[in-house]
C-alpha cells in the first residue's frame, strides 16, 4: 500500500493519560522500519493533567519533514475523544480529511464546574461528519470495558485504524512491535483489543 | 533505548525522541558524569542516561538545582572527565551565576569536557515563560550550537564534547520543545566500550578573583578562535540557488518550517536557504558571503530576533549593507512564540506575493460556524486522587473563614495549576522556583507599613530543596510574619516523578539518604505542624490555627504521596467509591463536581446527580468528605 499523499499527515489526539502517544510512537516505529522518513511532534508537559494532547506524524517516502503540520493539511485524524477530533479539525481540517473517533466522551473540568456545556452527541457527530470526507466512530472504550480493561481503548482504536486500511502498516507488524515493547503478560489482552478494533471497521 | 533497530540499513538507524538522540550522542562521546535538575522539556536526558549509568560506568544524578548540577559537572570536567548537564531555560538562569564565571576560567588542562544542554520552550507549552536562552551564550562568553533536527542532535552533541575538550571551555547546546520532544529516525555512530573514566587529582582551575579582567580577555580570545572554526563548520549549510535574490537564514526549527513553506509555495528552486547552526560566536563572514547576491534576507527563528540582530550587525558597514533584512523586527514574523510552517508561509507570501491555496472558503466558513458553536476549552487540572486538590480545598476554606483577607504566594510545580480557572485561584503572586518564600518573606515585613493580612507561601518538596531553603532561612532570621506550606508528595511530579533529596532513593534507583523536610524545618527552630491534606477538616483547622498566631515563621507540612507515584508502586485502588443516588441532591448542591472538581466525578446530564467514572477514579475516597449530604460512600476494597 502506498500513501495517499506525500507527505502524509497523521494526527493522533486525545486527553492526557489516554495513551495517544503510545499508539503514535508505535505507528511511527513501524513506518520507520518500513523505510519511511518520519517525524513526530508532541508536547507532553500537560500529559497527565487532563489537557488536550496530540501527536503529529509526518510520513514521507522522500525526506524527513519538520514535526509540525501546517494548518488545514491533515490527512487522517485518529482521536481518543470526539471533542478533540473537532479541536484538531479546527486547526488541520480540510475537505479530504478522514477522521476516526472514539465515541467515549471525557468532560472538561469546565463542564463539571458548570462554566461550559459539552455539545450533544448528535451535534458533535454531525459537526465531525460535516468537516470530514469520511468520519468513522468507534466505541473503543466500550469495547475495552467489555474486555475488562478500559486502558486498552487506544489499542482498540489502533485496530480500527488498521481496519480502515489507510496506513501502510499491517496487523502482523503491529503485533511484532507489541511483542518487543509490551510486557509479555499483557500481549493477549492487547491482541484481543486490536482484533476487536479491526472488526469494527471490517 | 527501547526502540527497535532498522532492519535493512547499512548505517544503524533507530527511531528516537530528540532528547534520546542527545543521550545517544553523549554516550558516543564517552560521557562519564551527568547532573541536572528536571525541567520540561529537558528531563528525559538525565532520565535516559540514568537507565544506562551502571552499565556505562557513569555517575548520573539529580542535583538540588541547576547551579549545583553545573558546578558538579564542571568539577568532573576539570578532573578530566566528559561531563554533561541539562536544564530548561528557567534552569539556565539559576545556573548562570556560576556559568558566567566558569567560562572565564575554562576547564583546566586535564582534557575534560563539559556540554551544557539548555532546552527552551518557545510558546511556553510547559513553562512560566518562553525566555530565549540564545542571548545567554553572548552574556556568558560561551560557544553555542543549535540542531535543526533530531538526527542532527546526535551528531552535534558529540561534536560539542570534542569542541569543549579542544578549547578547554564548556559548550552550550540549545534545544527546544519541538526538538527535545520530537521523534525521528537517527543514524547512529559507534558506541565506545563502556569504561570507567579516570579522574586526575592534580587538576587545577582555580581563578584568582583579582585576575578576572585577564581571564575575560582570555575567554574573548578563545571565542575569536572558535569563530574561525564556526565560519567553516559543516553544521552551517547552504541549500538552493547560490545567487538567489531572496535568501532565507534559518536556525533551529526555522529550517524545517522554512523548507516546508518554500515547498508549499513552489519556491524551493528560486530561494536560497542558509541553515545556521553555530549561533555563538556568530559566523559573520559566512553570512556576508551568502548575503552578497541577495536583495532580501528573511530570518526564520523562534521567540526573539537573536539571529536577525546578529545578521544586521554582520552586514552593517559591508557592501551588503543595503540588503533588506526581514523577520521579527520588520513585522514579517511575529515577535515571540514558536516558528511554525504557517508563520513561515505568511512571511514568504508577504515577501513574494505568492499565496498558498488552503481549504475552500466554504469549508472554512463551516469550520468557523461549528467551532464557534461547539468547541469548548479543556482546562488543566490536578489528576484524580491528587493530594493538592485536598490542600487547596482546605486552604480555600481557611481563607474564606478569614473573610478572604489572606495573601498567597505560590511556586513552581503541579500545585501551580491552582492559578488556572479549574484550580482554586488562591495564589496572588507566582514567579520562579523558590519565589514563594522570598516574596512572602518580604510581605511578612509589611506589617511595619500598615499591612495586616496573613501571608501564606506554598511550595512543593522538590522545590523546597531547589530554592526555598535559603529564602526560608532568611525569613526566619529576619523575623518575617508568614505561614509557609510545604506540599510534600514524594516526587518531582510535574516533570515526570524524578527523585529528589527527600524521597530516599537516587537517580539510578539506589537507596539514598532521605532528607526529612519536617526535621530540617524543626532544626531551624520554628514551629512545624504536619497534616494529611486529605484530612480536609484537620488541614483547614491547622491553617486557621496558624493564621491566628500572627507572628513569626510558621511551617505546615502537608504530607501525602502523589497519587500517580502511589498507583505505580501499589497498583491497587484502596476504596470503591459510589454515589448513593437517593442521598445526592444533584444540581441543588453540586459541591463535589462543580466545586471540588475531581475529573473522576460525573454529573448526570438529565438528573444533575453525581456519579463516579470508574476508569478514572483511583479510589482515594476524599470526595466522600466534601459531600455535605454524605451521599458519597466509600467501601474498603479487599486486599
Amino acid at each position: 500500500m502506498s500513501l495517499a499523499t506525500d507527505p502524509y499527515n497523521l494526527i493522533v489526539c486525545g486527553v492526557g493519560g489516554q495513551g495517544n502517544i503510545l499508539i503514535a510512537r508505535l505507528i511511527g516505529r513501524i513506518l520507520a522500519n518500513n523505510g519511511y522518513y518520519l517525524a513526530i511532534g508532541e508536547t507532553f508537559g500537560a500529559a497527565q493533567r487532563g489537557g488536550s494532547v496530540f501527536s503529529s506524524l509526518r510520513i514521507s517516502k522522500t525526506r524527513t519533514y519538520g514535526p509540525l503540520i501546517p494548518k488545514g493539511v491533515a490527512n487522517l485524524i485518529v482521536s481518543l475523544e470526539p471533542l478533540e477530533t473537532l479541536r484538531m479539525l479546527s486547526n488541520f481540517g480540510n475537505e479530504k480529511v478522514v477522521t476516526i473517533s472514539n465515541t467515549q466522551t471525557t468532560m472538561p473540568v469546565g463542564v463539571l464546574a458548570g462554566r461550559n456545556e459539552y455539545p450533544s452527541d448528535q451535534k458533535l457527530r454531525a459537526a465531525i461528519e460535516g468537516l470530514s470526507q469520511k468520519a468513522l466512530f468507534v466505541p473503543a472504550t466500550d469495547i475495552a470495558v467489555e474486555l475488562g480493561a478500559p486502558i486498552v481503548s487506544n489499542i482498540v482504536l489502533l485496530g480500527a485504524v488498521l481496519g480502515a486500511k489507510l496506513l501502510p502498516i499491517s496487523e502482523e507488524e503491529v503485533k511484532e512491535d507489541m511483542r518487543s515493547t509490551f510486557p509479555a503478560g499483557k500481549l493477549e489482552l492487547n491482541y484481543q483489543a486490536l482484533q476487536r478494533g479491526i472488526d469494527t471497521v471490517a | 533505548m527501547s526502540d527497535q533497530k532498522s532492519k535493512t540499513a547499512e548505517i544503524e538507524k533507530v527511531f528516537l525522541l530528540g532528547n534520546e538522540a542527545l543521550v545517544r550522542g553523549a554516550l558516543e562521546a564517552g560521557v562519564n558524569f551527568a547532573s541536572a535538575y528536571p525541567g520540561t522539556p529537558s528531563s528525559e536526558i538525565i532520565e535516559r542516561l540514568s537507565r544506562v549509568a551502571k552499565e556505562r560506568g557513569m555517575h548520573v544524578e539529580w542535583s538540588s538545582n541547576e547551579k549545583v548540577a553545573c558546578e558538579g559537572a564542571t568539577a568532573a570536567a576539570v578532573a578530566g572527565l566528559n561531563s554533561l548537564s541539562a536544564m530548561k531555560n528557567a534552569g539556565l538562569a539559576v545556573a548562570l551565576d556560576f556559568l558566567t564565571h566558569a567560562s572565564l576560567t575554562g576547564l583546566g588542562d586535564q582534557g575534560g569536557s563539559l556540554v551544557v544542554v539548555v532546552c527552551d520552550d518557545p510558546d511556553a507549552h510547559s513553562s512560566g515563560d518562553e525566555t530565549d536562552s540564545r542571548w545567554q551564550a553572548r552574556f556568558a562568553y560561551a560557544p553555542m550550537l543549535e540542531p535543526t533536527s533530531v538526527n542532527e542532535a546526535r551528531e552535534m552533541i558529540r561534536y560539542c564534547f570534542d569542541l569543549s575538550r579542544e578549547y578547554g571551555c564548556y559548550v552550550f547546546l540549545r534545544s527546544y520543545t519541538r526538538l527535545s520532544h520530537g521523534s525521528s529516525i537517527v543514524e547512529l555512530g559507534p558506541l565506545p566500550e563502556a569504561t570507567v573514566g579516570q579522574a586526575h587529582p592534580d587538576c587545577n582551575a582555580a581563578i584568582n578573583p583579582y585576575l578576572g579582567k585577564v581571564h575575560h580577555q582570555l575567554a574573548l580570545e578563545r571565542l575569536d578562535k572558535i569563530k574561525e572554526v564556526f565560519e567553516a563548520s559543516k553544521f552551517n549549510q547552504h541549500f538552493g540557488p547560490e545567487d538567489a535574490e531572496l535568501l532565507v537564514i534559518a536556525s533551529g526549527n526555522g529550517l524545517s518550517c522554512g523548507q516546508e513553506a518554500l515547498g508549499m509555495l513552489g519556491l524551493q528552486d528560486q530561494v536560497g536557504v542558509l541553515k545556521l547552526a553555530t549561533l555563538w560566536p556568530f559566523p559573520l563572514d559566512l553570512v556576508r558571503k551568502h548575503a552578497k547576491t541577495a536583495k532580501q534576507i528573511l530570518i526564520l527563528e523562534e521567540v526573539d530576533p537573536v539571529v536577525e540582530v546578529l545578521v544586521k550587525d554582520a552586514l552593517n558597514g559591508t557592501e551588503a549593507a543595503q540588503v533588506q533584512v526581514l523577520g521579527k523586527e520588520s513585522g514579517h514574523v511575529p515577535m515571540g512564540g514558536e516558528i511554525t510552517p504557517d508563520r513561515a508561509l505568511d512571511a514568504l507570501s508577504k515577501i513574494t506575493g505568492k499565496a498558498y491555496q488552503g481549504p475552500s472558503e466554504a469549508y472554512q466558513a463551516k469550520l468557523r460556524e461549528v467551532t464557534d458553536d461547539l468547541l469548548i476549552s479543556r482546562g488543566l487540572t490536578w489528576c484524580p486522587g491528587c493530594p493538592h486538590r485536598g490542600s487547596f480545598w482546605a486552604l480555600d476554606n481557611a481563607i474564606k473563614a478569614e473573610g478572604g483577607e489572606v495573601f498567597v504566594t505560590g511556586d513552581i510545580g503541579c500545585y501551580t495549576l491552582d492559578v488556572f480557572p479549574e484550580g482554586k485561584c488562591q495564589m496572588n503572586m507566582l514567579h520562579a522556583m523558590g519565589s514563594s518564600i522570598g516574596l512572602s518573606a518580604g510581605l511578612g515585613q509589611m506589617h511595619k507599613f500598615g499591612w495586616d493580612k496573613p501571608v501564606v507561601s506554598i511550595c512543593g518538596d522538590s522545590t523546597f530543596f531547589h530554592a526555598v531553603l535559603p529564602g526560608l532561612v532568611s525569613a526566619i532570621y529576619n523575623q518575617s510574619n508568614l505561614i509557609h506550606v510545604v506540599l510534600d508528595n514524594d516526587a518531582t511530579a510535574m516533570t515526570g516523578f524524578q527523585a529528589h533529596a527527600g524521597v530516599g532513593y537516587n537517580a539510578v534507583g539506589d537507596d539514598a539518604p532521605r532528607i526529612d523536610v519536617v526535621k530540617l524545618c524543626e532544626a531551624l527552630g520554628v514551629p512545624v505542624t504536619v497534616a494529611d491534606p486529605f484530612d480536609l477538616r484537620g488541614t483547614t483547622k491547622a491553617l486557621r490555627g496558624l493564621m491566628a498566631q500572627k507572628e513569626g515563621v510558621r511551617i505546615l507540612v502537608l504530607r501525602r504521596t502523589c497519587e500517580l507515584v502511589r498507583m505505580k508502586a501499589q497498583k491497587t485502588k484502596p476504596h470503591k467509591v459510589v454515589v448513593n443516588q437517593d442521598k445526592c441532591k444533584g444540581e441543588e448542591c453540586g459541591t463535589c463536581y462543580s466545586k471540588f472538581r475531581c475529573p473522576a466525578l460525573l454529573k448526570d446530564p438529565e438528573t444533575g446527580k453525581a456519579g463516579i467514572r470508574e476508569d478514572a477514579c483511583p479510589g482515594c475516597g476524599v470526595c466522600a468528605s466534601v459531600c455535605p449530604f454524605k451521599a458519597i460512600e466509600i467501601q474498603e476494597v479487599a486486599k
